[in-house]
């Protein structure tokens, strides 16, 4: 150990760095790090600390307090709720669409994959638009299931429905390329050893596209629970009744209670973060395993 | 051309077609395909393309139809531009706080949009830090003008071509460069000339679906807009005007104007992709 410690007296000095032909002077790099901190920190930190330091503005009791308001309550119960039934049935989605897309060979593949895209480009807005032409009032079919007893718009399942639309690609695009690359040899191997299929799904397929599957299933969820246009249009913002937390956030918002607002905000700041930490401990313990990882 | 093209599906002893087939397409029906041809039936059948084009055809749509394009294409080349920057100094460069930096150019995805709108809006409002700063200092309003859209529209779009580019950034050779550097390039040359290039169609790939999902967008905008018709009114907020008067009809037509207008641009800019493709060779 002592050795360490004489050394660096008795060591020539390092020849002066010279620059290497394939990257930037120092100076430009420090600039451009510098640069792009700048604009993170005025578009991405600033508002994220905006968001807590409002809503602490008269200290974490009071910003608890509006928590405990019964329409804050049924805001988050619904919005619970809604990712509940969303999230595993576009799971499910995925998982088939998946399966019947890189296991097998049919024709029209490539329109099926960009029909599962579509939601991407299309607004939230139109998103609910569609939701309320096809079940509102003034359809024949959204007059029939009112006269049942069973309403889709200004209710529940229209929320489901518009929270499902928009969430839609995300499980099977993450799904596609990750089974796409693995092949079919696995399965085909413990098919032939005699394994049902179920059981070949189950013990071959589902372990080797588990992280996949977990991390698409993250980002569907965080989708799904901060979902704003499509639902704030369906769902006819009923206090107490169909309104999520972003939906209350806003009428917090609009009527100046601003520690409800960003409390509630801070809420789903929270959860983006604890969805940005586990998605980026999936990205660096299994980058082999996911797509997004390693795209082209 | 044997029996493949005779049949829907080549045969496979691989179980499970009819279930996951029969759970796709009933769901992509359910989900995305009933719903919207009920919007182009209700539009093209029910209301006639002649009366749409009467709805689309006055100031106030075609002023919020142009911003919501407009302020979508301003910050979507803003961040085609910062995002390149961006995934090149993460790919790139070493500093401390790397990592997080990494992981926190996703928090526009996880962060829900109403969120962002309101943090946004009281930061850049005259009143807040940022908002306060630039109008004292520059006279700029942010917040509550158009230039409040781009903000929010930057922030939503920010990670798409980043995480579309740093894949390719890490692919890229050294010894490319380095080929270029012998040659006598100079480092700017070579970045202009050979490492653009390279990044150029995972960058188009990234901007398109920034384009596409700032041209929707609502959540994040109507907070920090103003809202004024004629100025700072984007489209999607007109479709929620024109139903909360259920004025379906108008809805409909602007909606479908959207639409039509973001599948011409993902259009063109996939026709650009093929270009660029084929000019580079198979990148």
């Amino acid at each position: 150990m002592t050795d360490t410690l004489i050394l660096p007296s008795s060591v020539p000095q390092r020849p002066r760095r010279h620059r290497s032909a394939t990257t930037e002077p120092v100076l430009i790099k420090a600039l451009l790090i510098g640069l792009c901190l700048v604009l993170l920190t005025v578009l991405l930190f600033a508002p994220l600390i905006a968001v807590f330091d409002e809503a602490l503005q008269r200290g974490w009791a009071f910003a608890l307090q509006s928590l405990s308001d019964p329409d804050a309550q049924s805001a988050i119960r619904l919005t619970l709720l809604v990712a509940a039934i969303t999230v595993p049935l576009n799971a499910a989605f995925g998982i088939a669409a998946a399966w019947a897309i890189t296991k097998f060979d049919w024709r029209g593949k490539a329109w099926v994959i960009t029909l599962i895209d579509l939601p991407f480009s299309v607004s939230p807005v139109v998103t609910g638009l569609l939701f309320v032409l096809l079940f509102g009032a003034n359809s024949a079919l959204g007059s029939w299931l009112v006269a049942n007893g069973f309403p889709v718009v200004f209710a529940v399942p229209g929320i489901v429905l518009s929270t499902m639309f928009i969430t839609f690609p995300f499980v099977a695009r993450e799904l596609i390329p990750v089974m796409m690359e693995q092949g079919r040899a696995e399965e085909e191997a413990a098919l032939t050893l005699g394994a049902s299929g179920w059981r070949t799904f189950l013990t071959v397929t589902l372990p080797n596209i588990r992280w996949a599957l977990l991390y698409g299933v993250l980002l569907c969820n965080a989708r799904a629970m901060g979902e704003f246009g499509a639902v704030a249009v369906v769902s006819g913002k009923i206090r107490g009744q169909t309104t999520t937390m972003p939906l209350m956030i806003e009428m917090f918002y609009n009527e100046y209670l601003s520690v409800a607002a960003f409390t509630m905000a801070g809420v789903l700041a929270l959860l983006a973060l604890v969805t940005l930490t586990l998605k980026s401990a999936l990205e660096w313990r299994y980058a082999d395993q996911l797509a997004a990882t390693h795209r082209h | 051309m044997t029996a493949r093209s005779l049949s829907f599906r080549s045969p496979t002893p691989m179980p499970g077609w009819g279930l996951s087939f029969g759970i796709m397409i009933t769901m992509l029906s359910v989900v995305v395909l009933i719903p919207l041809s009920v919007l182009l039936w209700r539009g093209f059948v029910s209301f006639g393309p002649g009366p749409m084009w009467e709805v689309v055809n006055q100031p106030r749509v075609w002023s919020a139809l142009a911003l919501s394009f407009r302020a979508a294409l301003v910050a979507s080349l803003f961040n085609l531009v910062f995002g390149v920057l961006l995934a090149w100094v993460l790919v790139r460069y070493r500093f401390p706080g790397k990592r997080i930096i990494d992981a926190a150019v996703d928090l526009p995805f996880a962060l829900p949009t109403a969120v962002a709108g309101i943090a946004l809006t009281t930061i850049y409002a005259p009143r807040g830090v940022l908002g306060s700063f630039i109008l004292e200092n520059f006279g700029l309003r942010i917040a509550y003008t158009e230039i409040g859209i781009w903000i929010a529209l930057i922030f939503v779009g920010l990670p798409f071509v980043v995480r579309t580019v740093q894949p390719v950034i890490e692919e890229i050779d050294h010894e490319t460069e380095e080929a270029s550097a012998t040659l006598g390039a100079s480092r700017l040359r070579t970045l202009t000339h050979v490492v653009m290039p390279m990044l150029a169609p995972a960058a188009l790939t990234g901007f398109a679906l920034a384009l596409a999902r700032s041209v929707g967008e609502y959540g994040s905008v109507i907070f920090i807009a103003g809202n004024l018709p004629n100025v700072t009114e984007i489209a999607p907020l007109l479709i929620v005007i024109r139903l909360e008067e259920f004025d379906y009809n108008g809805a409909v037509a602007i909606g479908i104007a959207m639409l039509a207008i973001s599948f011409a641009l993902l259009l063109a800019i996939n026709l650009i992709q093929i270009w660029s493709r084929r000019r580079m060779g198979a990148v």
